[in-house]
């Protein structure tokens, strides 16, 4: 059964259209990569199932339903008493996105407070379980730190602990590891699938990183311009991509690419406010475009195996990478 | 921290020196004979020119006349006015408890009203109240203060007959200074009616002189609020579900207040410039009348000490509200 | 590929973004506060230059038979003395109209002053450091020390009372800030590659100093001008009241208000007209010096 159902979900901020008519569906228990590069609003999409798009941004949907129930008709307060407790969210920038002017057990308690109460000491001894289990030596002196104490890692460590403090049943986790080492990405990604079996909660993976995904996710969304391009389950997705842009992205991963001279990039950036192109919004991009991209927009097809927006999808015998 | 305090104290010595080098540099720097300016007698006969000149030290190398200076400073000798022969450092002190009554005042009334105008404003950014703010607040800014205070002295003193036009108490009352607070002297007198004629003397001075400083810190409690709002934090704090009021209030305040102090030290000089103009108005028996005065009588040493012990009282200000600064952000705190 | 890169070009050509004036006028002109402002300041501009042609008596002509006349719109007021007049005749209408001169004359003067002392202080700062940038910043914290308006009066004690020596003490006193901000921008832009290159590519100390670091440090210091020209007119017109700035019988607006403080329960417009002047004159070019840093700031186009 579907945990999260968003059907024809817009963001806008002024002229800009972040997110352009978008369909996402998440099950219980899943892991769901979402993959674009910087500006596809993938971002965008899920601050707004978060209830965290303010002025100028306006939020428009068909529905979009969390267990049943729908987001966009509940009122200020219900939809905050969701927030933070059955649907939880950790950022890109650990460094920046906890309060440099309270401690580390203050905003993990916090959260305890705002949603579940209970005494005082049951919230400390509750935040100190949470930093041992996401891995925190020490938890007992750490509930007293401030976050510019810590190193990134570990305020990603203390994110994860204060998401997953109300036993969400859906996280989204939006570049996690973007802005760590690289011997640490591998570790808070193991951390986040492993409290996701723990906890049987779904997560929603943000990432630029084709690799991340691969390792991670059982079904994809490829986002281009605010609009999905390709959604698969993840397998499928990498031996077979169907949109061009898809098969750019992957062929533009390292690993790919060691036979080659020089790693294939995808030319040109995502349209910006400006310099948006008639048709397939892809099309200026695209090696394999014929002059109708350029006139017409492509709807997203459902095949067989998923979800493709383009009239000349890939076939499996050419992308033979 | 303690690092963070000796750094600040480093720095506040070579500037207290500095202060010192130009209040000496000054007497000298004035066109006219030095004796002669500090003695506030012109046409003195050479016997006793250069009798008084031997007496002050004025003979002797400019580097020692400086070391008889500064020595003098510390041991809290700062000369004696031309015009009532009392030592400076004691007319300064009588007269400093008005300044400060009139500053702190001042100051209470521009941050109790200027913070929570600027962080309603910020909250509700683009909304009319957010405009009105932001325009009084630009006006207030833009304001010459000595004219405010005339305007506000016809409509409350002449039209409205609401307050007095001038002093910090009616002449019906009298009592010896036990603190020099107007405020408190008052209230202790027992007096009837004496507490209440002091507030009614305090209220237009606090009003002109808190005008710019409460202009300022509307303004900088709301610009520090929207670039606070804008964090990553702001964004966690709302993603953990908790209600507007406590975003705002707490999580952004707490970080927005940062910049704020910084400017509330700032307005502290400010204060003084204003003291002097609002004294002026109102013949408000303190610090800043008593500068003006002093140049417009030619008494030069008391400027000269009264310069000194106003620059000393800034610098004293500005270390507290570093170590204030300090203790509220707690990256300064923890470093070492 | 090429003709995608080519398509990618057309693209860009035809959906690119506005010329950077025009982006700035765009941005300036969506902040009304600031059109009214400029608006406000060619206007007071304006009245400056014709003065001599608009105002209908000279200004330190004294009417004996006209001692504190009301404004027009009051009983015994009169056409012939529009905003009325003072405590020896003189009309205030006029008085006004000259004191704009005045006004803008201390502006411009003390902001060249400072500016240009400032900003060498600061280049030259931000190239030596070491003793120098030591010597040069305590001085200014020195000077910071003091409040400003009692670091002008000093001045003006030890130079003398007047018009011209109150606004080299009022230049001086923005020094500090001018010189910090200038520095500091200097030392931003003194570690980015395009320095580095000019430096590798011969550029000597002057050209490097002048040429290549200063017009990046503008932006804030055209700011920092606008502001302090309002400032300057309000300290000026400060100094002016406390007798210190222009002697009368000059038709400076301070001055004016000095002269006419013992009058304030008798005729009120002997008070009121000259402050309305400095009040709406400061607030025009801080309205107009707001719009200014909100066009220019970069972190606000957002």
């Amino acid at each position: 059964m579907a945990l999260l159902e968003i059907e024809n979900l817009s963001v806008t901020f002024g002229a800009l259209r972040a997110v352009d008519g978008l369909d996402l569906s998440i099950d219980e228990g899943e892991v769901l990569g979402i993959v674009g590069e910087s500006g596809s609003g993938k971002s965008v999409t899920m601050l707004a199932v978060m209830g965290l798009i303010g002025f100028p941004g306006i939020v428009k949907a068909n529905a979009v339903r969390f267990n049943g129930a729908e987001l966009m008709h509940l009122d200020r307060r219900a939809r905050r008493n969701m927030t933070g407790k059955d649907i939880a969210m950790i950022f890109q920038e650990p460094m920046t996105s906890l309060n440099p002017c309270f401690t580390v057990g203050f905003q993990i308690t916090e959260t305890l407070k705002v949603h579940e109460g209970g005494s005082r000491s049951a919230r400390r001894a509750r935040a100190l379980e949470l930093l041992a289990q996401v891995g925190i030596p020490d938890p007992e002196r750490r509930l007293n730190s401030f976050p510019h104490q810590l190193s990134g890692g570990m305020n990603q460590r203390v994110m994860i602990a204060m998401a997953i403090s109300c036993r969400p049943q859906l996280l989204i986790a939006d570049e996690p590891t973007t802005a760590l080492d690289v011997t640490i990405q591998a570790q808070i990604l193991q951390l986040l699938l492993g409290l996701q079996r723990e906890y049987g909660m779904a997560l929603v993976l943000i990432t630029h990183d084709m690799g991340v995904v691969a390792e991670t996710a059982q079904r994809v969304s490829v986002m281009y311009a605010g609009q999905l391009v390709e959604e698969r389950a993840a397998a499928e997705l990498f031996a077979s991509p169907s949109h061009p842009y898809t098969h750019a992205l992957l062929g533009a991963l390292p690993e790919r690419g060691r036979d080659r001279a020089r790693l294939p990039t995808i030319p040109g950036v995502v349209p910006g406010l400006y310099d948006r192109p008639p048709g397939c919004l892809f099309n200026p991009r695209c090696t394999s475009a014929r002059p109708d991209c350029a006139e017409r927009v492509p709807p997203l097809e459902t095949t067989h195996q998923g979800r493709v927006r383009c009239f000349y999808p890939l076939q499996a015998s050419k992308t033979g990478v | 921290m303690l690092r963070f305090v000796l750094t600040r104290l480093g720095i506040l010595i070579p500037t207290f020196i500095g202060v010192t080098l130009l209040t000496f540099a000054m007497i000298r720097l004035i066109p006219g004979d030095p004796v002669e300016l500090l003695v506030g007698e012109r046409g003195l006969d050479p016997v006793r020119h250069a009798q008084l000149r031997a007496e002050m030290g004025l003979d002797r190398p400019l580097l020692e006349q400086y070391w008889h200076y500064i020595s003098g400073v510390f041991q809290g000798d700062l000369g004696k006015s031309i015009v009532t022969k009392q030592p400076v450092v004691e007319e300064f002190f009588t007269l400093f408890p008005a300044t400060v009554e009139l500053s702190v005042c001042a100051m209470l009334f521009a941050v109790a009203l200027g913070i929570p105008a600027g962080i309603l404003a910020a909250a509700r950014r683009g909304s009319v109240f957010d405009h009105s703010v932001m325009g009084a607040a630009l006006t207030g800014y833009s304001m010459p203060i000595f004219w405010w205070g005339l305007l506000l002295i016809i409509l409350f003193s002449g039209i409205l007959g609401w307050t007095p036009v001038s002093g910090r108490i009616s002449l019906l009352y009298f009592f010896e200074p036990v603190t020099g607070f107007m405020l408190i002297d008052s209230w202790l007198s027992g007096e009837p009616g004496a507490f209440t004629s002091a507030v009614r003397h305090l209220i237009l001075p606090t009003v002109v002189l808190g005008t710019i400083p409460l202009a300022v810190i509307a303004r900088q409690t709301r610009s520090a609020m929207l670039e606070v709002l804008h964090e990553d934090y702001v964004r966690t704090a709302r993603a953990k579900g908790l209600a507007p009021l406590r975003v705002i209030g707490l999580h952004a305040l707490r970080n927005a207040l940062i910049p704020v102090i910084t400017v509330i030290g700032l307005q502290v000089g400010v204060l003084f410039s204003g003291a002097v103009l609002t004294e002026t108005i109102f013949s408000w028996p303190g610090i800043g009348k008593w500068i003006i005065d002093s140049i417009h009588r030619r008494d030069y040493p008391s400027v000269q000490g009264g310069i000194l012990l106003i620059a000393t009282t800034v610098i004293i200000v500005n270390l507290l509200v570093d170590l204030l600064y300090g203790l509220i952000n707690p990256r300064i705190r923890h470093q070492r | 590929m090429s003709e995608t890169a080519q398509r990618l070009a057309e693209l860009e050509l035809a959906q690119a973004p506005p010329h950077p004036l025009r982006e700035f006028w765009n941005y300036f002109s969506q902040n009304r506060g600031a059109v009214v402002g400029l608006a406000f300041v060619v206007l007071v501009l304006t009245v400056a230059l014709f003065a001599g042609v608009i105002a209908p008596h000279e200004p330190n002509e004294q009417y004996r038979d006209h001692f504190l006349v009301p404004p027009v719109w009051e009983d015994g007021g009169s056409w012939e003395f529009i905003l009325g007049t003072d405590a020896v005749g003189r009309d205030i209408f006029s008085r006004i109209l000259y004191g704009a001169r005045y006004s803008l004359v201390i502006g411009f003067i003390v902001v060249a002053l400072s500016l240009t002392v400032g900003i060498a202080l600061g280049l030259l700062a931000a190239f030596f450091r070491g003793t120098f940038e030591a010597l040069v910043m305590r001085a200014m914290d020195i000077m910071l020390s003091m409040p400003s308006l009692l670091l002008a009066v000093v001045i003006v004690a030890i130079l003398g009372p007047g018009l011209f020596n109150a606004m080299l003490a009022i230049a001086v006193t923005y020094l500090p800030h001018l010189v910090r901000l200038t520095r500091a921008a200097a030392i931003t832009e003194l570690s980015k590659d395009y320095v580095v290159a000019s430096k590798v590519s011969g550029a000597g100390m002057p050209r490097l100093m002048v040429i290549t670091v200063l017009p990046n440090c503008l932006a804030p210091l055209i700011v920092q001008a606008t502001l302090s020209f309002s400032n300057a007119i309000l300290d000026a017109a400060a100094l002016g009241f406390l007798g210190l700035g222009a002697q009368p019988p000059t038709p400076e607006w301070g001055t004016m208000l000095a002269e006419a403080r013992e009058f304030v329960l008798r005729a009120w417009w002997v008070v009121t007209f000259p402050g309305v002047a400095i009040l709406l004159t400061v607030l025009a070019l801080n309205l107009f010096g707001d719009g200014l840093r909100d066009a220019l700031d970069p972190k606000l186009k957002r």
